[in-house]
């Protein structure tokens, strides 16, 4: 009987470690675009041609992030900027809507749920061009505020929401919300709801941060030729400019990443949350 | 009924005494609250109404506007072009690029969707099982689709280069001679699909993923007891309960492909010769893309993809309310 549990038990261990392995294989080949980009971004100029190309980077350079450094910061700045200016205008919109669809329910609030929902489906490439219209008749196309708030298009639908079903949790006895008056409905607001909700703050803010530093429609219809571009159109010149250099393009696509990949890393259980509640992403 | 028969100021007293008194206990069917409480709810949805008139309603207004109008560089800024109704649909209509976009379209969307969903599935399947380290590589699964989206066209764009790129050199190993992926007419549309398949994936696997999790695990052990193999198991359990999620994921995604954009503006710019046009490029193209702007027309193909993904979009919105009902 033993005898049989143990080999039953090696058995699977066995099975598993196939699995393991499939797993490995099927993770690498799903990632290797990610690897080639990080592979050119360290290849020499000369090599760049070359054919076959080198699978690994033997002659590594760091040429590629010499560009970045000389000629991307300023992008790489303004991006930073937007995507921070987007957060803050993202949560100040949607959290007190969140808060009153989840708790204060009242009369109506159905019919701005569901328009938040319709709102998700719109192509960004529509709203890009009404914004356009609108921009140059205000004269906000290339500048900061106009872009963080059409960015934050991208984002406040999703971040109402997480708020809403985050808030749908909080228990009613903490709130008390059936009888309130305007100003202690916003003192509760503030000191009880918001900072109980500080997770669906974070998962908020990062998908709002990260949608507006990858965003590229908005960019380049209102922001484009402008004195603040974002990093977006800075790798998008350098395709653009027909450039040889792939190690720079590559290597400023590697920075362009690391918001994806520090929040993958430290923040992953958000994003797995973020992606399953609202099922949003274009 | 009971609504007639209540006393008129019972709700005004509440109100005044706040806390203090418990609510009497109603039966009416409506539940109906202070006034007060209307306010202060209002005035926290504010915000977000005053937004959505301001930068989702407005925009969209001034889309409608200017696929109704004769538009040229000059009214734009100064905003008087002449009305013009229907004229601007029309000329998209009978622009004989219309039907190869149209195409395009629909090829993308089904194609990108077909391998999304198939893939998305057959891995959520695969790492629904126990095995080591299979939480760390589903999580690495997420990140293309984190990536932002100049990043993986870019990518994309290098590894597909005719001369250079990695995947020629690769077919080379294997005696397939160069192909020119996104210079010949005939592979730019398959290019951009391949990328943006890669990028779907990782939805439809969470999604689907979460769908199989809530499947109970006794149904598979009775499954098995029945003498199910595994592919009967997948086919009589697995599938027909995950309709539903199936169901959700394939429309969004749907709604999702239709408006792709980036990755095909990135890699081909809709070429060559329009061979990779779909109804979001050109209508990019139309808009922005030459030295002569044609905002009409442009926001008449716009707006035709505003209304296919608004069509699916509530399809979805209904069958989702549908599923959370029962």
């Amino acid at each position: 009987m033993n005898a049989m549990n143990a080999r039953n038990d090696m058995k699977r261990r066995n099975r598993t470690w196939w699995k393991t392995a499939t797993g490995l294989l099927l993770t690498a080949v799903m990632l290797f675009p990610v690897y080639w980009m990080l592979n050119v971004s360290f290849t020499r100029d000369q090599d760049m041609r070359k054919s076959p190309p080198d699978w690994f980077p033997v002659h590594s350079t760091l040429d590629g992030y010499r560009t970045v450094l000389d000629q991307q910061m300023p992008y790489l700045a303004t991006s930073l900027v937007i995507g921070l200016g987007t957060v803050v205008l993202t949560v100040a919109v949607a959290a007190p809507a969140g808060y009153a669809l989840a708790k204060l329910r009242p009369r109506g609030g159905g019919v701005i749920g569901f328009l938040l929902l319709v709102a998700q489906m719109i192509p960004g490439i529509i709203m890009a061009m009404g914004f356009y219209a609108i921009y140059l008749q205000l004269g906000l196309l290339q500048s900061v505020p106009g872009l963080i708030v059409a960015d934050s298009t991208l984002a406040v639908p999703f971040a109402v929401l997480i708020f809403t079903a985050f808030m749908s949790g909080i228990p009613r006895e903490l709130i008390q919300a059936a009888q309130m008056d305007g100003a202690r409905a916003l003192r509760t607001f503030w000191s009880v709801v918001l900072p109980m909700s500080r997770n669906a703050v974070v998962t908020v803010s990062l998908f709002a941060f990260l949608w507006s530093w990858s965003d590229f429609v908005f960019a380049s219809t209102l922001a484009g030729g402008g004195a603040h571009e974002p990093v977006t159109l800075g790798i998008y010149h350098y395709i653009g400019n027909n450039n040889q250099e792939w190690n720079a393009i590559m290597a400023t696509a590697v920075v362009a990443s690391l918001p994806a990949t520090v929040i993958l890393v430290l923040a992953q259980r958000y994003v797995a949350a973020g992606v399953t509640a609202g099922a949003v992403k274009d | 009924m009971n609504r007639t028969t209540r006393p008129p100021d019972r709700r005004p007293v509440r109100d005044r005494n706040g806390a203090a008194t418990p609510p009497p206990a109603r039966t009416a069917p409506r539940r109906r609250r202070p006034t007060s409480q209307q306010w202060a709810a209002w005035a926290f949805l504010a915000p977000v109404t005053l937004y959505l008139a301001l930068f989702y309603a407005y925009p969209l207004y001034r889309n409608v506007d200017l696929s109704l109008r004769d538009y040229t560089v000059r009214s734009f800024v100064q905003g008087n072009a002449p009305f013009t109704g229907l004229e601007n649909y029309e000329t998209v209509f009978q622009d004989p690029a219309f039907r190869p976009a149209l195409t395009h379209t629909i090829v993308f969307t089904a194609v990108c969707l077909f391998f999304q969903y198939a893939i998305g599935l057959a891995l959520a399947v695969f790492f629904n099982q126990h095995f080591r380290l299979s939480a760390t590589l589903r999580a690495l699964f997420l990140v293309p689709w984190l990536l932002p989206l100049i990043v993986s066209a870019s990518t994309w764009s290098w590894m597909l280069n005719s001369d250079s790129g990695v995947v020629n050199a690769a077919l080379h190993t294997v005696g397939i001679g160069p192909v020119n992926w996104l210079t010949a007419p005939s592979w730019s549309l398959t290019s951009v699909i391949i990328a943006n398949i890669w990028i779907g994936v990782p939805f439809n696997l969470v999604v689907l993923y979460s769908g199989l999790q809530s499947i109970p695990r006794s149904l598979y052990e009775a499954a098995a007891l029945d003498g199910a193999n595994a592919w009967q198991r997948f086919r009589c359990v697995t599938f027909p309960l995950l309709r539903p999620v199936s169901a959700v994921t394939l429309l969004l995604g749907l709604v999702y492909t239709l408006k792709v954009f980036d990755i095909i503006w990135i890699m081909t710019k809709g070429g060559p010769a329009d061979s990779s046009t779909t109804f979001a490029t050109w209508s990019y193209r139309l808009g922005f893309g030459n030295l002569l702007p044609a905002f009409g027309p442009g926001a008449a193909v716009g707006n035709l993809l505003v209304v296919a993904a608004l069509v699916f979009g509530l399809v979805y919105l209904r069958l989702q309310r549908k599923q959370a009902l029962t």
